[in-house]
């Protein structure tokens, strides 16, 4: 196991292919993503289409698997730009992730590639441990990480729960129509 | 296909919304968008409505409601969908209650071409609390703004702050 943020994305990945994305509502968005095997190919090719359409989509900070339509429990995350990241593990990829431990809740807004017309205010823990997988070499890491990181991690393990933060409001006042696009 | 605005206000009980939405329903109506609330526990609702039909069915529709303690009102509406302007600025003002602070502060944000896109007063024991989304200009010059209000403010003797919206995260 490592938690080396350096060591995270490993392969030799070649380019990804930018795919689009999937807008709710969707049955692939409200639908549990299956385990993978983070060694296969298609894995492989997956988490560097995520990487790629992440990277081509303005503003975004991390892709579900499931927002470009394809149900497999694998995300990617690169939150080291963002100004409201303390810690950061760069670019990464994460197969089959479980959140194993979240503490101090904090709220803020989010919004979503997939579900563009909206935003909402959304408690999430701000320190979080996450065991995943690393696509290719198979590698378990364990992150431990806060602030939006944390955040950005939990938004995308809902989704491969089929969950999106219109779930997790709380509040008639929570939920607002997003008027600026970036 | 028409589009109809709706208010209902009257005493709150269970049921009111699953009433309205049923009587529209029963019409062929499609509920927009809407925002219902208790104001010091009066029910509240302001609903838009697709319907096929002519004001006065719609009226006729809702009219059992009527003798329920409630006053329903319905209007027709342009059918063209207005685009709303986005917030800049949330507008927050806190204080001992007295008559005049939304209508002086308000002033001041209409002064300088600013719009109030939502807008929640809320009064509790004696403290008054106004919550607003505004959206300002971009040629607005926000710091004689603020000074205005900051001014308003020492008047009404509140608190009111005026900050840009966060940017949203998308994930």
């Amino acid at each position: 196991m490592s938690d080396d943020p350096r060591e995270l994305l490993h392969g030799d990945f070649e380019a990804g292919q930018v795919r689009s994305h999937v807008a709710a509502p969707n049955a692939v968005l409200s639908s549990p993503c299956d385990d993978v095997d983070p060694s296969s190919p298609e894995v492989i090719e997956l988490a560097a289409d995520l990487v790629a359409t992440m990277q081509a989509s303005a503003g975004c900070v991390g892709l579900a698997a499931n927002q470009i339509g394809v149900a497999s429990r694998v995300f990617s995350l690169d939150v080291s730009d963002h100004p409201k990241t303390r810690t950061s593990h760069g670019l990464f990829v994460l197969c089959n992730p479980v959140l194993e431990q979240a503490s101090r809740n904090e709220k803020a807004r989010e919004g979503c590639l997939s579900v563009p017309d909206f935003t909402g205010d959304v408690k999430r823990a701000t320190r979080v441990t996450v065991r995943g997988w690393v696509p290719g070499s198979g590698r378990e890491v364990v992150i431990t990480t806060d602030a939006f990181e944390a955040r950005a991690i939990q938004h995308e393990i809902d989704h491969l729960n089929g969950l999106l933060f219109l779930d997790r409001v709380a509040g008639a006042h929570a939920i607002h129509v997003r008027q600026t696009y970036l | 296909m028409s589009s109809f605005g709706v208010t209902v206000v009257g005493h709150d009980r269970p049921g009111i919304v699953a009433d309205i939405t049923g009587a529209l329903g029963a019409h062929g109506g499609n509920l927009e968008d809407s925002s219902m609330t208790l104001l010091r526990g009066h029910f509240a609702w302001t609903l838009i409505v697709d319907l096929d039909a002519s004001l006065a069915e719609v009226d006729e529709a809702v009219d059992p409601l009527r003798a329920a303690e409630l006053l329903v009102s319905v209007v027709e509406l342009p059918v063209e969908a207005i685009e709303p302007d986005a917030p800049t600025h949330w507008l927050n003002v806190h204080g001992s209650d007295r008559p005049g602070i939304v209508s002086a502060v308000t002033r001041e944000i209409a002064a300088n071409g600013g719009n109030i896109t939502d807008l929640s007063t809320r009064l509790v024991g004696s403290l008054y609390v106004v919550s607003a989304d505004v959206t300002l200009p971009a040629t607005t010059d926000n710091q004689e703004l603020v000074r205005r209000l900051s001014a308003a403010a020492t008047e009404l003797g509140v608190e009111i702050s005026l900050r840009p919206v966060d940017s949203v995260d998308v994930f």
